[in-house]
């Protein structure tokens, strides 16, 4: 009982991350109807910013200010980049956005570095909160978990209780309907989208200390926070929370028990081959569930694209 | 225009390459290691240290027969065996004949059938393949060849020193093995669980994992999995990112034994463990840079710090090789030949400035030298990494490691 | 009677329609169909040229590079079945590939059976394995366009890749498979040991390749793919179905992948993991998009630049990415057609014989600007070196000359360099612009 209450919380902790990253994405989606590929790396800069502000000035001020210095390059890359490639088509949308990813990627490598970057959990956080069985858990997940529900609280109240939360959801919509209502539409895009990045920055400058900040964190992250949102349903915030969750746990209990394919087979009344070195299957039989943990969300994709093509939310409208 | 287009474009080419034709006055070795992209770092910082060896050993003490000088030229294969493979060919048609790799054993895998069927198909243009980093055993079992030299110790004799120093500890009970799932990951726990079960019986073996390589995230799942089996000892080859990431959640979680490694240095990653991995964290590998082993070793060191501040002596078998191939190339009395050159390498035995002595055995030319025990601290650390106060310290010496371990290899010696 | 434009609105209530479209109204959207029809002369140039080629440049090196350059373009010439003239935006097409070499490696390993075909069927068989894995896969990716596949392709293109680390007995771990392509029957006498016989042999594919996806692309299937990338609905008036004309596009884009995976295996001996992976896939992508996916020969163009800029590029400098992503991002915003596109917005002013009016205005413009942009790249490059070059190490080479990147000179001569180019080329610019105006005028008034 006690191990899957500890499951509970760390699966919690990866998927409310999952959510801040996939939470700005889908939004941005259901503005632009193209995905963008450069997510991960506006993450990867708020870590980079967060460490690089926390070595000055401590680890808050980051927490602060990063995901504003994040917030605003996203915005100009709206205004000044995609803007212009919009009219273009979808396509040419996306492989910008792709290029974008790679030029930020060695741009990040120019400055910092090919290194790994010490930034660490603050001091005041670093200790154990409380223990389950012998599991401790640190004070830090904690503090992600309450960051990643009062920013979703944040964002959900924002956008259906008040009145720009409803014309940012109207311009999503029906943005040229807005328009002739006389709201600034171009504007209210750029705002989303600066937004969406910055909430990407704020879950670098929180998960840097834990899973590392390198160049390569975002092609890490990259394909995983766009199952997240497929499997949601594009454009959905709440599909976005719970395809993140689901993620979140399904990985983590599938790393944490270790349910073995020859068990599942035998089960299911096929006998174990006696010559295991010999069977072209051997690979197969061998399995284990925390060797494939990190692949399932990605057969979850594909069951869902089959059968459910608008993901589990889905209602995206053109 | 496809044919306009591709004769200029190809026509750049052979500018490009003809621009950098060979000198005939250096020996050339041709570094071919990722310059780019998420592995970089580390072939970065080989480089370096080829280039610093290179020049401060050899060259600056009158180069090699009778004054012809080493040149360290570097090749991005970007960790890719097909880039690798091409830019190994671009090698050859600079004239060089002495080709270095070490970063991951698919590229080196890749190259050494390559180099094989190279020397073979071209006997006029053979070139030697000195391996100094790739581990993987079967490079010097099933897969060896008369052209290919490694100067590491391999997985298997690296899992030999570490059970040696888990079986002298008697307070250890249960082991956790955990690795990232490839040829590499699982080497490792095949060699631990054969090893542990013949110096040691009476260890359990509480765990024995397998996780996808770079797409962990989160390693808390396997961390809780450890510290619930009580374990005593962790062994695991991770490197790069998954190493930090295991070793980082497996400490937060509460564990308090001892993780051996492979990797868990340089490159960054001593800092990022800082004084969370004191007392924890321990590495195999060979070449003892703390504490200082003689005047030599830390005159080196210096000298390489004031040339590259940012850098790390963490493969201290770099200078062995450049130091190995320059009294081989003495003793062959020619650079050109690299049968002759072979021959000599074949069985050479060398003084290292790291401590001890390095021999290359002939029947599979794999190195045989000291191995350590090496763990991250911060106390006595004269040369620590990563411009941090941490580094890596000698605990536990064995001497000519592994040097009767078995091997598959058949070599043909060339015609 | 409702006057909604079926590209855009949507009737009340409708389910949502998710195409990838273009829109052949906007003159900036040229990715149209390729509506010129080549003649033969073009493919009769190309095969000698490519006949000639390596008694030029003779090096392995060269002949190595040059058929890498033969396999990214068939690859990439498959790719854009689906992306140009299918409008099917795929991004794990890799995989086709990957999976064809990785079964002709097999099939070089098996070798009794190896001894008895001769090698230049091997691609062959790369080619049916890739289609076989198309067949499988289309069966459910291809119900739906737009989006939906995307992400399927991306979801089916990890899963395989990931599998590929796990399924050791196929796809050989990390090592890879690898074999020897010497053993094979010898065709009229050839083992292909060496470099430029494995040329010759990657030079035919290329070609058969390439007329066999250009005729397919005047069939009526690869017709209807066009008809069904630009409107499916109108598509299905005629009587096709947009469901079929998908799957068939992409069981035959499966079968060119693989017949260059099978190549692949032929010219490295073997495969990996990377062979695969989400970044080729990707690579593939930016390839194709570079070169222009709105004409045939457009992959072409972009498989020769890339292929130069990752490998030789790449022999000059460490940043060869930033340049990349740099040429990437570039021409998505200025030129979406790509170099193709690039190159024939000039036929009109050919077709009219105007064309030599925009020779000085581009040598005005043009120079200037390239000069600017190498003496941009240039502080780049010192930025980096001194940056991150050794202390001590103060000398680099740029452009055949050795300087001291800590002295001042270098720095002021690049950055006058980049400032009087750039200077230079806006202040012509606008009569570029009148001379193009002019040279695209027919007649002579305007």
């Amino acid at each position: 009982m006690d191990l899957i209450l500890v499951n509970l919380i760390d699966g919690l902790v990866t998927g409310l991350l999952l959510f801040m990253l996939s939470a700005g994405l889908t939004l941005i989606f259901s503005m632009m109807g193209v995905l963008n590929f450069a997510h991960a790396s506006f993450y990867m800069l708020g870590a980079y910013f967060g460490y690089q502000i926390s070595i000055a000035l401590g680890f808050w001020m980051g927490l602060l200010v990063a995901p504003l210095i994040v917030g605003v390059m996203g915005a100009a890359v709206e205004r000044y980049g995609l803007r212009r490639v919009h009219q273009y088509g979808h396509v040419p949308e996306l492989i910008f956005t792709f290029g974008l990813a790679l030029l930020i990627e060695e741009l990040v490598q120019f400055i910092w570095g090919k290194n790994q970057m010490p930034y660490d959990v603050p001091d005041i956080l670093n200790f154990t909160a409380f223990a389950i069985s012998g599991n401790s858990i640190p004070a830090y997940k904690i503090f992600m978990i309450f960051i990643s529900v009062g920013i979703f609280i944040g964002l959900l109240y924002i956008l259906t209780k008040t009145r720009v939360g409803m014309i940012i959801q109207a311009a999503l919509s029906y943005p040229r309907t807005v328009e002739a209502l006389g709201h600034n539409v171009p504007l209210i895009f750029m705002g989303v989208f600066g937004v969406g990045t910055a909430l990407a920055g704020v879950a670098g400058v929180i998960a840097g200390p834990v899973l590392g900040t390198f160049p390569g964190m975002a092609f890490v992250l990259g394909s995983i926070v766009f199952v997240t949102i497929v499997i949601g349903g594009l454009g959905s915030l709440w599909g976005a929370l719970v395809a993140s969750l689901l993620i979140g746990w399904i990985t983590t209990f599938a790393k944490s028990y270790n349910i073995e394919m020859e068990n599942i087979l035998n089960a299911i009344g096929i006998a174990t081959p006696e010559n295991m070195d010999e069977n072209l299957f051997r690979d197969f039989w061998s399995l284990t569930s925390p060797q494939i943990a990190d692949i399932l969300p990605y057969i979850l994709m594909v069951l869902i694209l089959i059968f459910r093509p608008a993901g589990l939310f889905g209602k995206r409208t053109q | 225009m496809k044919n306009i287009t591709k004769l200029g474009a190809v026509s750049a080419l052979s500018l490009i390459i003809g621009a950098s034709a060979a000198f005939a006055e250096n020996i050339k070795i041709a570094f071919i290691d990722p310059l780019s992209g998420p592995f970089a770092s580390t072939g970065t910082n080989g480089l370096h240290q080829f280039e610093f060896a290179a020049d401060y050993m050899i060259n600056q003490n009158g180069g090699v027969l009778g004054g012809t000088e080493f040149e360290v030229v570097g090749f991005d294969n970007k960790i890719s065996p097909k880039e690798s493979l091409i830019q190994l060919q671009v090698a050859i048609d600079q004239g060089i004949r002495y080709i270095v790799q070490g970063n991951s054993s698919g590229v080196a895998n890749a190259l050494t059938e390559a180099v094989d069927k190279h020397n073979r198909r071209n006997p006029d243009s053979r070139v030697l393949f000195l391996n100094y980093a790739a581990v993987d055993p079967a490079l010097t079992n099933d897969k060896c060849n008369f052209w290919h030299f490694r100067f590491d110790a391999h997985a298997d004799m690296k899992m030999d020193a570490v059970t040696d120093s888990i079986a002298a500890d008697t307070d250890i009970k249960n082991v956790y093995l955990i690795g990232q799932d490839y040829s590499f990951g699982k080497a490792v726990a095949a060699a631990a669980n054969k090893y542990i079960g013949e110096k040691r019986p009476d260890i359990t073996i509480v765990g024995d994992e397998l996780h996808p390589i770079g797409k962990v995230k989160d390693f808390t799942p396997y961390s809780r999995k450890i510290v619930n089996a009580e374990t005593d000892a962790v062994i695991t080859g991770n490197w790069g990112a998954d190493m930090l990431g295991l070793g980082k959640s497996i400490i937060e979680n509460g564990y308090t034994g001892p993780i051996y490694t492979y990797y868990a240095a340089g490159s960054g990653i001593t800092a990022a463990f800082g004084e969370a991995g004191k007392g924890s964290i321990r590495l195999v590998g060979e070449g003892q840079v703390n504490p200082p082993p003689s005047d030599e070793a830390s005159a080196y060191y210096t000298a390489f710090k004031a040339k590259y501040p940012d850098g790390n002596v963490d493969q201290t078998r770099i200078s062995n090789t450049i130091g190995m191939l320059a009294q081989a190339i003495e003793e062959a009395g020619t650079a050109d030949d690299v049968v002759a050159v072979a021959n000599a390498l074949s069985g050479m035995e060398y003084d290292t400035i790291w401590g001890g002595k390095v021999m290359m055995r002939p029947q599979d030319h794999q190195a045989i030298q000291d191995l350590h025990i090496f763990e991250h601290t911060n106390e006595g650390i004269d040369f620590p990494y990563d411009n941090s106060e941490y580094g890596v310290r000698v605990i536990k010496t064995i001497p000519m490691a592994s040097a009767d371990i078995e091997t598959t290899c058949k070599m043909k010696a060339p015609s | 009677m409702s006057d909604t434009d079926p590209r855009t609105d949507l009737p009340e209530g409708a389910r949502p329609k998710e195409q990838l479209k273009t829109d052949p109204t906007k003159p900036a959207q040229r990715m149209g169909a390729g509506t010129m029809t080549i003649t033969l002369l073009p493919w009769i140039i190309a095969s000698i040229a490519m006949m000639v080629l390596p008694m030029i440049f003779t090096n392995n090196s060269a002949l190595t590079i040059m058929n890498q350059m033969s396999i990214t373009i068939i690859f990439a010439l498959a790719y854009n079945m689906l992306l140009g003239q299918g409008g099917m935006l795929s991004f794990g097409h890799a995989v086709y590939a990957g999976v064809g070499g990785f079964f002709c490696m097999h099939l070089m390993n098996m070798s009794d059976f190896f001894a008895m075909l001769p090698l230049p069927v091997l691609p062959l068989f790369g080619g049916l394995f890739g289609m076989g894995l198309a067949l499988i896969v289309g069966a459910f990716s291809t119900r739906s366009a737009g989006t939906v596949f995307a992400m399927i392709s991306l979801g089916v293109g990890e899963l395989i890749a990931a599998s590929s680390v796990i399924v050791v007995a196929f796809f050989g771990g990390e090592e890879g498979i690898s074999g020897d392509r010497t053993y094979a029957q010898p065709f009229f006498g050839v083992e292909f040991l060496q470099q430029q016989e494995v040329y010759y042999l990657t030079a035919a594919w290329v070609i058969i390749s390439a007329a066999l996806m250009y005729a397919w692309s005047r069939t009526p299937v690869g017709r209807m793919a066009n008809a069904v990338r630009d409107n499916p609905e109108r598509a299905e008036f005629l009587g096709y179905s947009a469901r079929w004309v998908r799957y068939y596009s992409f069981v035959a884009s499966g079968f060119f992948a693989g017949v260059s995976g099978g190549l692949f295996a032929i010219n490295y001996e073997i495969l990996t993991e990377e062979n695969l992976n989400a970044a080729s896939s990707g690579i593939i992508l930016l390839v194709t998009f570079l070169g222009g996916v709105g004409f045939f020969f457009g992959p072409i163009i972009g498989a020769v630049v890339f292929t130069l800029v990752q490998t030789v590029l790449s022999l000059e400098t460490e940043l060869w990415a930033f340049y990349a992503g740099s040429l990437f991002v570039a021409t998505v915003m200025f030129f979406p057609g790509g170099l193709a596109g690039l190159i024939m917005m000039h036929v009109p002013a050919f077709k009219l014989g105007k064309a030599k009016l925009l020779v000085m205005p581009y040598l005005k413009t043009l120079l200037p600007a390239a000069l600017g942009i190498l003496g941009l790249c240039a502080l780049v490059e010192m930025t980096f070196h001194y940056r991150h070059g050794a202390t001590g190490d103060n000398e680099m080479t740029l452009f055949w000359t050795t300087f001291d990147s800590h002295t001042l000179l270098p720095w002021i001569i690049a950055g006058a360099v980049a400032l009087i180019g750039i200077a230079i080329a806006r202040k012509t610019a606008p009569d570029l612009k009148d001379a193009w105006n002019e040279a695209n005028t027919a007649g002579g008034g305007s």
